[in-house]
């Protein structure tokens, strides 16, 4: 947990900047195993936008406060809790996983962690954030739920018709609106009319904000913020997080659809970079610790993450007719009477 | 025991359920102030407020969604979607996420909702009021698809609906919530597995399901008095998974069979109960199979086309004769 009011510390500066470095390499490293063909699927990575689930869910309870997302999920995941070497051994598809192999990379779930899942139809998990914050409601619960999805998941109907409900009946939840500009292979200019994101919500009367995305300290407090309104009982909220996804959409794209010019302009707004360099010249760290930094989180990747990834046993074939249907549930057969 | 319509058995288990569990709900368009377009949950709304009687906008999809990730919390919604037609609408996230959720997370998350909804022909509602849904939903693994034909089957197997785990359809029919049926005064939980001899008899075998169950029972009452053929009458009130075994064993003992469905054949239950006869009980056969069902169109508005799209008893009885060579 960071500081008060929405203010990070140098100490939480110095683990966010670790958890961000953590989130590149591990992501990069996803990158590597899918060229081998270790990881097969879609494989969606979060490069670029490290910033944005890591500065909002350590504005929040991660691990109690429900989390869910779309198919770009790995980071999400491992903020919330679920380890980092049991989420590559699902990419992996091995019976080790978070999914023991059966989710794969758009489908991460981690319920001991209240992580709800990732879904790969895009805006499919707007209406399941609000009815996750119904249950919360009709429990009596104080947690909030927060979704996490991409700019072009609002124009689907789901983005309409789950904000109105979730205003109309006040629900704990906070939608996160992670803009990188792209749906898939096209701009956002080009899809959709109105691009501030936060602008449509207006129409539902729920509040929003948009801030820089590629500045942990300005998600932090924004999320502060927005985190507490939900958490209040105020219903929901939208926070809107101008980010650039540093690969194509998916690894099956070829990102020439994004100008270079673009892309040296948004390198330049690197979260993780900006940070390091900020805690260099403020003295409180130099190069060669972010070196030291790095070099561990790169041999914690190989010899832990990758090696436990790689060792693990494949699923059981009798896996393949699990979990289709409930196993002896007495109610398909009339319960007791 | 109580002889009720329809909707007043789909009332009572709604209420013994929301009485049980303060975690059951039940959310639609118009179930709350207005009791239900069909009245299925006439009341409810006085006796368990607003927050568990869910007055929802008209956003299929999206109440649908909300119910399913309620229901990951241990919650226990009962959806009512006001058409079968309107389903449509609901069915990325009752098949992408209710019935997958299970599996692609290893067992981890499972979505207990149930969805009502009636669907069938009506009087003249015209294409888009008219759908039979029922072979769409079960065609999709990881969903239970029951389909009542009495008001004992509607009452019971709401109740077993609501207290599984599994995402559970129940397809009823429009025309159906006034027909009366003995329900028992006691707590009763039908099966959501299997299926039930509707008659017994001895020389064919008529298979059906909700409002075909009706004209199943016509047709045989007609083939007995008048052509002084026994038939047994199977009532697959599940649809999903199919009874194998009850089909096998009296189309063995009667070996012959005719399917009988409201819907266009293609694809169908009719399809996938003969499939089933074929792969388990060919050699007991002394005819081939054969299947009654609508006309492959969409349904018309005008009535007299309306009624020529869809089956009857009539055509049963004539599907049955030409079986038997008369």
């Amino acid at each position: 947990m960071g500081g008060k009011q929405g203010q990070l510390s140098i100490d939480d500066k110095k683990r966010l900047l670790q958890e961000m470095l953590f989130a590149r390499r591990f992501e990069e490293r996803c990158y590597e195993a899918y060229v081998e063909r270790k990881i097969g699927g879609f494989l969606h990575l979060y490069s670029g936008e490290e910033a944005c689930a890591l500065g909002v869910l350590d504005a929040a309870n991660p691990g109690s406060d429900y989390v869910i997302t779309s198919y770009r999920d790995h980071v999400h995941g491992i903020k919330a809790g679920i380890d980092p070497k049991v989420l590559m051994a699902e990419l992996y598809g091995k019976v080790t996983g978070c999914c023991k192999g059966m989710g794969g990379s758009m489908h991460i779930f981690g319920t001991e962690s209240r992580f709800m899942g990732g879904y790969a139809l895009v805006g499919g998990p707007f209406p399941l954030a609000a009815g996750i914050a119904k249950g919360i409601k009709m429990k009596g619960g104080k947690e909030i739920c927060i979704c996490f999805l991409g700019d072009a998941a609002n124009n689907q109907g789901t983005f309409h018709e789950s904000l109105n409900m979730a205003k109309l009946w006040d629900l704990p939840v906070l939608y996160v609106c992670e803009n990188n500009l792209y749906g898939i292979g096209t701009r956002i200019d080009r899809s959709t009319a109105v691009v501030d994101q936060y602008k449509r919500v207006a129409a539902y009367n729920i509040p929003s904000t948009q801030v820089d995305g590629q500045n942990i300290e300005t998600v932090y407090a924004a999320a502060t913020k927005a985190v507490e309104h939900v958490r209040s009982g105020k219903g929901p909220y939208f926070l809107e997080l101008m980010t650039y996804r540093y690969r194509g959409h998916s690894m099956s794209d070829s990102n020439a659809y994004r100008p270079k010019s673009e892309e040296r302009i948004w390198g330049k707004r690197d979260p993780i970079i900006n940070l390091r360099d900020q805690l260099i010249d403020a003295g409180e760290m130099t190069l060669g610790d972010y070196k030291n930094i790095d070099e561990k989180i790169l041999d914690n990747i190989e010899t832990e993450i990758v090696k436990f990834a790689e060792d693990s046993p494949e699923p059981p074939l009798e896996m393949l007719e699990k979990y289709v249907l409930a196993e002896n549930d007495p109610w398909v057969k009339g319960g007791a009477s | 025991m109580q002889n009720i319509m329809f909707w007043e058995a789909i009332r009572r288990a709604h209420d013994e359920e929301m009485t049980n569990d303060p975690l059951v709900f039940c959310m639609g368009e118009d179930i709350g102030v207005v009791g239900g377009t069909y009245k299925a949950t006439q009341g409810l709304y006085e006796k368990y407020g607003p927050e568990r009687v869910i007055d929802t906008p008209i956003s299929e999809n999206g109440y649908t969604g909300i119910g399913i990730g309620a229901s990951f919390l241990g919650v226990r919604p009962i959806i009512e979607i006001m058409s079968v037609n309107f389903a449509w609408l609901a069915m990325d996230q009752i098949f992408n996420t209710a019935a997958k959720v299970r599996y692609m997370s290893g067992g981890q998350l499972e979505a207990p909702i149930v969805v009502r909804s009636p669907g069938g022909t009506a009087h003249q509602l015209g294409a888009q009021h008219s759908a039979r849904m029922e072979k769409v939903f079960m065609g999709i693994a990881g969903l239970r698809v029951v389909t009542p034909s009495s008001p004992k089957q509607a009452y019971g197997m709401l109740k077993s609906a609501v207290r599984c785990n599994d995402p559970v359809f129940i397809n009823e029919h429009e025309l159906m919530y006034n027909m009366k049926g003995d329900v028992p005064d006691e707590e009763y939980f039908h099966p959501l597995q299997g299926s039930e001899v509707a008659r017994s008899g001895k020389d064919i075998t008529l298979l059906g399901y909700n409002i075909s169950v009706h004209w199943c029972m016509q047709a045989a009452e007609i083939l007995s008095t008048q052509y002084q053929i026994d038939a047994e009458i199977i009532d697959l009130y599940t649809l999903s998974p199919l009874d194998r075994q009850g089909i096998v064993a009296s189309v063995s003992k009667t070996h012959k069979a005719v399917i009988v469905e409201e819907a266009e054949p293609m694809v169908g239950v009719g399809a996938e109960v003969m499939a089933i006869i074929n792969e388990e009980c060919f050699f007991e056969l002394d005819a081939p199979p054969a299947r009654v069902s609508a006309v492959n169109t969409p349904i018309p508005y005008n009535h007299t086309l309306e009624l020529a799209a869809i089956p009857n008893a009539q055509d049963v009885v004539k599907c049955v004769l030409k079986l038997f060579g008369r």
